[in-house]
């Protein structure tokens, strides 16, 4: 065991959705601060479901309905309302798949950026702005003091992806979820984004739980896999274990399904 | 003689931007020429924008082509009347991406796929049940879910559903447009299969269009790749794997994320002056030609 504890712990997760298995049945794994953990699975595994339960943003009829959620020494699940809203988009942030919906389509991109600042008091209106730049030349979008102004529609799919990810560091999380962060965009567009994801998160030191069904993703992301099938973790372990010597015959079915695989 | 020849194909969509402003035109299709052989499965590969879907929907004419003829066993499709085009397109076939939004959801799926034959006047009602009863066999779906409504099937299912509507008129050439990307892994996997058996026992000919390159490498045997309307490289598909010659196909293919977490991965990003846009295909090795 190592002495620090994990940033986040998830302790035998259980979610409903009021069906007659759970979406999310006796879930535990943790992540520690710069480790990039893959949770990989099939449309309806609850993979998604875990990611969302940390934030408690489960949409409706999804409840917890057992486990705990350790972050930072708290249980998140005992957290008031109030509180969590202090978490959310703040020391936890999330990354969704499809930029063009999470994002306002009438609001400048960097008044979006800094409204999650702004929101949590970590600025003030005009710091919040000089911010707002300074982040969209982090995540490497060309020409950010201009860009900043721009409308989404005004940018292309990576371009708004690169946004997304903006919106998630502005306030300086320790975790980030990143909910199939490219799965909508074209492959070379994901390879950009992928590097960049890795490069911020070696810069800030972030913890990254990256949810997807691509173990090409995986392979080039993760340190540690989670494979989740019919609401539960099938199989975890070290990247190269899971790739190289899946031990659970349905990550070995999936892996044999990925083309050109072997 | 080709099944399918594509010469010179050019498509350009018409862009309004505002009333004031006079349209510009987009030229989503630019010069696309090639051909596929009988019982061969051609990958047309791409990003967004690339136009590859044009491409297809050009050869059925599901959009009209600006430019350039589609040979058809050797017939220009083009110049066909809306009655001949109509009887042609039981010989070419499409199965789209999304499986949710490509079926009727108020209609009974037993109808969807007697659909082409009732549009093409063939055989008797007790004839048309007894195909649909044989086409739902031939890709593995049950003949007692007929009746059945889309909603009640899952994507996968969904999907052999689109497969088996397509074959009811036993085409010769089937344009797969993305018509597995819309699915999980391993349901991909099984209508990947059903594909490749289809092909054999029917002897079909295949247009497959997709942007996952891991698959066409996988099951193509040809591939071209677009880009910006244009085709950049194209050739037997282990050539072109092995040995990109094109600056936007090495782009392309160092951006596949490798299955190995150690394998060495450099990322190869496209220099738009690295190349001539307008330079024409041609040979570089055995079966493989390059815009370069």
């Amino acid at each position: 065991m190592n002495a620090i504890p994990p940033l986040l712990d998830v302790q035998r997760l259980t979610v409903t959705f009021g069906g007659p298995s759970n979406a999310v049945d006796d879930v535990s794994f943790d992540i520690r601060s710069g480790e990039t953990l893959g949770m990989v699975g099939e449309s309806g595994s609850g993979k998604s479901a875990t990611a969302f339960s940390i934030l408690r943003l489960l949409p409706p009829p999804g409840r917890i309905i057992g486990g705990n959620i350790w972050f930072e020494g708290a249980d998140l699940l005992s957290l008031s309302e109030r509180d969590m809203r202090r978490v959310r988009g703040a020391a936890i942030s999330l990354i969704f798949q499809e930029p063009m919906t999470a994002l306002n389509p009438v609001m400048r991109v960097g008044d979006q950026i800094a409204e999650a600042m702004i929101v949590h008091g970590e600025a003030t209106p005009a710091q919040a702005r000089a911010r707002a730049v300074e982040l969209l030349d982090a995540v490497r979008i060309p020409d950010a003091a201009s860009r900043v102004s721009d409308y989404p529609h005004q940018l292309s799919g990576g371009m708004r992806q690169r946004v997304m990810i903006a919106i998630a560091l502005a306030c300086r999380p320790r975790l980030v979820i990143a909910d199939e962060p490219t799965t909508a965009l074209d492959v070379t567009i994901q390879a950009q984004v992928l590097d960049l994801l890795r490069e911020l998160q070696a810069r800030y030191n972030l913890a990254l739980l990256l949810v997807t069904h691509d173990f090409g993703v995986i392979a080039r992301m993760a340190d540690r896999v989670a494979v989740m099938f019919k609401g539960k973790v099938i199989e975890h372990g070290p990247v190269r274990d899971i790739l190289r010597h899946p031990t659970h015959p349905y990550t070995h079915s999936l892996l044999a399904a990925v083309p050109g695989h072997r | 003689m080709p099944l399918l020849e594509v010469r010179h194909l050019v498509k350009h969509f018409v862009r309004r931007q505002g009333f004031l402003r006079s349209p510009s035109k987009v030229p989503a299709v630019d010069d696309v020429t090639f051909s596929i052989e009988e019982g061969e499965m051609f990958g047309l590969v791409g990003e967004s924008g690339s136009g590859k879907s044009t491409t297809g929907r050009c050869i059925l004419r599901l959009v009209e082509p600006t430019s350039g003829e589609i040979l058809f066993r050797g017939e220009n499709v083009g110049q066909f009347s809306r009655s001949r085009m109509r009887a042609a397109r039981r010989d070419m076939q499409i199965i789209f991406q999304d499986p949710y939004s490509s079926l009727n959801p108020r209609m009974r799926v037993g109808d969807i796929v007697a659909e082409p034959l009732v549009i093409h006047r063939l055989g008797s009602a007790t004839e048309r049940r007894e195909r649909v009863a044989e086409l739902f066999q031939l890709v593995g779906l049950e003949t007692t879910h007929i009746a059945r409504y889309p909603h009640e099937f899952s994507g996968g299912q969904r999907q052999r559903i689109g497969i088996a509507r397509a074959l009811a008129l036993n085409p010769a050439l089937v344009v797969a447009d993305e018509a597995v990307s819309a699915l999980d892994v391993s349901i991909q996997a099984q209508v990947v299969r059903l594909l490749m058996e289809l092909k054999e026992r029917l002897k079909l000919t295949y247009l497959f269009i997709a942007h996952d390159l891991r698959l066409v490498e996988h099951i193509c045997g040809r591939v071209a790749v677009m880009y910006l309307g244009k085709i950049v490289e194209m050739g037997d598909t282990t050539a072109l794997f092995s040995r990109p010659s094109h600056p936007y196909t090495k782009a392309l293919l160092s951006a596949i994320p490798a299955l190995d977490p150690d394998a060495p991965h450099a990322r190869i990003d496209l220099d738009q002056s690295s190349f001539e846009r307008e330079a024409p295909l041609r040979e570089i090795g055995p079966r493989h030609w390059a815009a370069i």
